[in-house]
């Protein structure tokens, strides 16, 4: 395989403001990271990643934001926490793999895995819709959004069978509420990406809670 | 013994085995359980994947509830549990964080309870012991792999009740219904939980090393604490089988039904025909069932 190059001239001051705010919205110092690379070998869906996740780290050092908001690494990551569990220098990689793919959506960047967010997508639009999550409406906006039309029919057809499947979402009492939630985050989400954009600072209150 | 018991949306759907025997075990062991009125969803995987202030505040909602029950909450799901934890663990200390919490959910968020998982529960609080004292019918000859995935007991930070690497509460529990527990390599590696309708693939690879790791040990069977390794192991192990011409016919069970099964409940009433690999077989050879 062809090594990549990577423009670390053209970086600048941006990098370093990258790599500052991932370090404060993740809570964990970055710079700790001295890349042994054990997050990498303990992590189980490494075989599938662009980056491996010592790289994603070192990307974030570097301030290379492109290279490490378009990876496939921060969709794929599953949040089993083996990396922050074994990481001897006590980084939390897998609260930055989170900050990552937040900022990825929050600032517009393409996903590398579509389908993913996709999920996402759907499973929270069901929560917000009626409190709670709706398995066979996710999966079918799920399908209609992907195309994936045939996919799992056989294991769906079971569930629903089996009683697992439910044809009617759960609405809870107090699903506005929950709907009200979401708009809040989404405001308040607004107004940070419009100060930082003018270039205003951001609280980072997620710093001190992490221990 | 009262706790907040916060089922969580898998238990209402692709679970109902596991809410089942999750109220007959606590009945049997005096858990009381109280459920949160009007409880939401945690938001799981695909909140915190999205927004950091979302994936607190949803899991807040039902602790601010929990409080003003004035019980710890009890989650048998193990990604409630752990995104209850973390949501207790970020704003511990945080007091600019909880308040702006509670401003999100219209409601003050104290952070006065705990959350805990129904393994620790069981396995810590109430003890080996006295489950054993209720054992009618022992799990004689039954070899399970006790199977924890990635969230009853990471990171250690949050969760911090049984070892991260080499977890044992699950196997005294076992043990103390009789039955015998597999010294093997997967019971902390994650199944790929959420990525099994988006990258299917992945997850057949996750769970065919699992599924091979516990075969390998000499395991009749696995016995798990979380909707989703169940889900993924159970229902995906068929394509499992057909991608990597295998066979393993592993059945896969809640704790619960196992504990219930030891209780001397109706095995008919523990949610066995809702499985993929139909676990009767294997216990009716053993003659536990």
């Amino acid at each position: 395989m062809e090594m990549e190059v990577l423009n670390l001239t053209a970086v600048g001051p941006a990098g370093a403001a990258f790599a500052a705010q991932v370090g404060a919205e993740a809570g964990t110092d970055v710079f700790s990271c001295y890349q042994c690379g054990k997050c990498s070998a303990g992590c189980p869906i490494s075989y599938a990643m662009d980056y491996q996740p010592r790289q994603i780290m070192r990307l974030v050092q570097l301030g290379l934001k492109d290279e490490a908001l378009k990876s496939s690494t921060i969709w794929l990551c599953a949040s089993c926490a083996t990396c922050t569990t074994r990481c001897p220098r006590e980084v939390e990689i897998a609260t930055v793999m989170d900050t990552l793919r937040a900022m990825a959506r929050r600032e517009g960047y393409p996903y590398k895995e579509r389908n993913i967010a996709a999920f996402h997508r759907a499973f929270l639009n069901a929560v917000a819709g009626g409190g709670r999550a709706y398995e066979l409406g996710m999966i079918l906006s799920y399908k209609m959004a992907t195309f994936e039309l045939i996919k799992d029919i056989d294991l769906g057809l079971t569930w629903l069978r089996q009683g697992k499947l439910k044809f009617f979402p759960e609405r809870i009492h107090g699903a506005a509420a929950v709907r009200d939630i979401f708009d809040k985050v989404r405001e308040i989400e607004r107004k940070e990406v419009a100060a930082q954009r003018e270039g205003r600072p951001v609280a980072h209150e997620g710093t001190e809670g992490h221990s | 013994m009262k706790y907040a018991y916060y089922p969580g949306c898998s238990l209402h759907s692709t679970a109902t085995e596991y809410e089942e025997t999750t109220r007959t075990v606590c009945a049997t062991l005096g858990v009381e359980l109280a459920e949160i009125p009007d409880w939401n969803c945690c938001g799981a995987t695909s909140a915190h994947a999205t927004n950091h202030l979302l994936s607190l505040a949803l899991p807040a909602r039902d602790l601010a509830k929990a409080e003003q029950m004035g019980l710890d909450v009890v989650a048998p799901c193990a990604a409630c549990y752990n995104r209850m934890a973390q949501t207790i663990h970020e704003t511990k200390d945080n007091e600019v964080l909880r308040h702006k919490v509670s401003q999100v959910i219209g409601a003050e968020y104290q952070g006065t309870v705990k959350a805990k998982s129904l393994l620790e529960v069981l396995a810590a609080d109430i003890g080996p012991k006295v489950v054993e004292a209720k054992v009618q019918k022992p799990l004689k000859g039954l070899k399970v792999a006790a199977y924890y995935g990635c969230l009853l007991v990471r990171p250690p930070a949050v969760t911090g009740w049984d070892d991260a690497e080499n977890p044992q509460s699950m196997e005294r529990l076992m043990t103390a219904l009789g039955a015998e527990t597999v010294d093997w390599s997967h019971k902390t590696e994650c199944c790929g939980a959420s990525l099994t309708i988006s990258r299917t693939d992945i997850v057949a690879k996750l769970t065919h090393d699992i599924l091979d790791a516990a075969k390998a040990a000499g395991a009749d069977a696995i016995v798990c604490a979380c909707p989703m390794c169940q889900a993924n192991l159970d229902g995906r192990q068929g394509l499992v089988e057909k991608t990597y011409k295998t066979q393993y016919h592993l059945p896969v069970f809640y704790f619960t039904q196992l504990m219930s099964l030891a209780f001397g409940k109706e095995p008919y009433k523990l949610g066995f025909a809702r499985h993929s690999i139909d676990p009767r077989e294997l216990l009716h050879s053993k003659e536990i069932a």
